[in-house]
């Protein structure tokens, strides 16, 4: 027997959907603008890599494994939100929360090394004021940075929402909201990571 | 929480599963560590690493896409593929365009050819 035989009005259980299907949609196309965003800052990091105005190339500045150990940790987080919203799917509140809470220490930590490594480079005199490609780099992870630490509070909030209120439609709809926006973030990561710090090292 | 919204919540929820959530996360894993060795071992060289190196990017772009976003089982009219595809020619546009445009503005305003214009040719 089919789960919607089971409601009594499947009418209502049906808006909800195309409710739900709507908001997946603007918020898709909220991604899409903020991809193109990205797009922009990736080709003014392109054009302007190679302007280092005497200061440190990337090729200087970069490390390669700590780059690789920030990646691991965000596709890792990318894999526990994924196995967050299976278990929203079981309905099952404690596994929600526990990798929800995974999920957020290792966005935390990415976002650590992330701080590291600018408060780094910034007291090696190599801040965005140094030259044409430092500029387009801190804006380029910068701004990624920023999408993370915003990701990382409304992950929180959800955190603390389904913990008061249990699961419901609302908290379902709002993790899957984010749960779009963290795999996103991920994606806009591979490329930081191929066109930053591999084709940096190359 | 009662079974209506509960049945509701299995109704928003997209269809992804255990498997595709460890398929996709082991294949980008493999597809990092490949791009990382051939960088850090110099297995390829030359202009070739990078078309390498960025076709390996857009590999894991689509094992993205296809395991943790679920695009391939997207009911229709698949309205989320179709914005995806119409944002994705136009960042192409932009990016590869811009990176056209600068490098032969860089080639036609190369200042030393100019300033030779100047001093010892006809100028403008």
């Amino acid at each position: 027997m089919s789960l919607a035989k089971t409601i009594p009005n499947q009418d209502v259980a049906h808006h909800q959907a195309l409710a739900t299907d709507k908001t997946v949609f603007g918020f898709w196309v909220y991604l899409m603008t903020d991809l193109l965003m990205f797009g922009v800052l990736f080709a003014t990091y392109s054009v302007l890599h190679g302007n280092i105005f005497n200061g440190p190339s990337g090729h200087e500045i970069f490390s390669l494994p700590f780059a690789l150990l920030e990646t691991m940790i965000l596709l890792t987080s990318s894999f526990t939100c994924g196995l967050a919203m299976l278990a929203v799917r079981k309905n099952a509140k404690n596994q929600v929360l526990l990798w929800l809470g995974i999920t957020f220490l290792l966005g935390l930590a990415f976002l650590g090394l992330e701080f590291s490594e600018f408060s780094k480079l910034i007291s090696e005199g190599n801040s965005w004021q140094r030259s044409a490609f430092l500029s387009s780099f801190f804006t380029l992870v910068g701004t990624h940075g920023l999408h993370i630490t915003s990701g990382l509070l409304w992950m929180l909030i959800c955190m603390i929402k389904v913990k008061s209120q249990g699961l419901n439609v609302n908290i379902a709809r709002k993790l899957t909201l984010f749960s779009l926006f963290w795999h996103f973030l991920d994606i806009v990561w591979i490329f930081i990571f191929t066109i930053v710090y591999l084709m940096g090292a190359i | 929480m009662n079974k209506k919204e509960e049945i509701q919540i299995k109704q928003i929820e997209h269809p992804g599963t255990l498997k595709s959530y460890v398929t996709g996360f082991v294949l980008s894993i493999v597809l990092t560590i490949i791009p990382y060795l051939i960088v850090i071992n110099h297995i390829v060289s030359g202009a070739f690493i990078v078309a390498v190196v960025i076709c390996f990017a857009f590999a894991q772009l689509a094992v993205q896409l296809l395991f943790f976003l679920h695009m391939r089982e997207e009911a229709k009219p698949r309205l989320n593929l179709l914005i995806f595809i119409s944002f994705a020619s136009i960042i192409l546009i932009v990016v590869v365009a811009s990176i056209w445009i600068m490098q032969h503005l860089n080639y036609n305003m190369n200042l030393i050819q100019l300033n030779n214009e100047m001093k010892y040719g006809e100028g403008f």
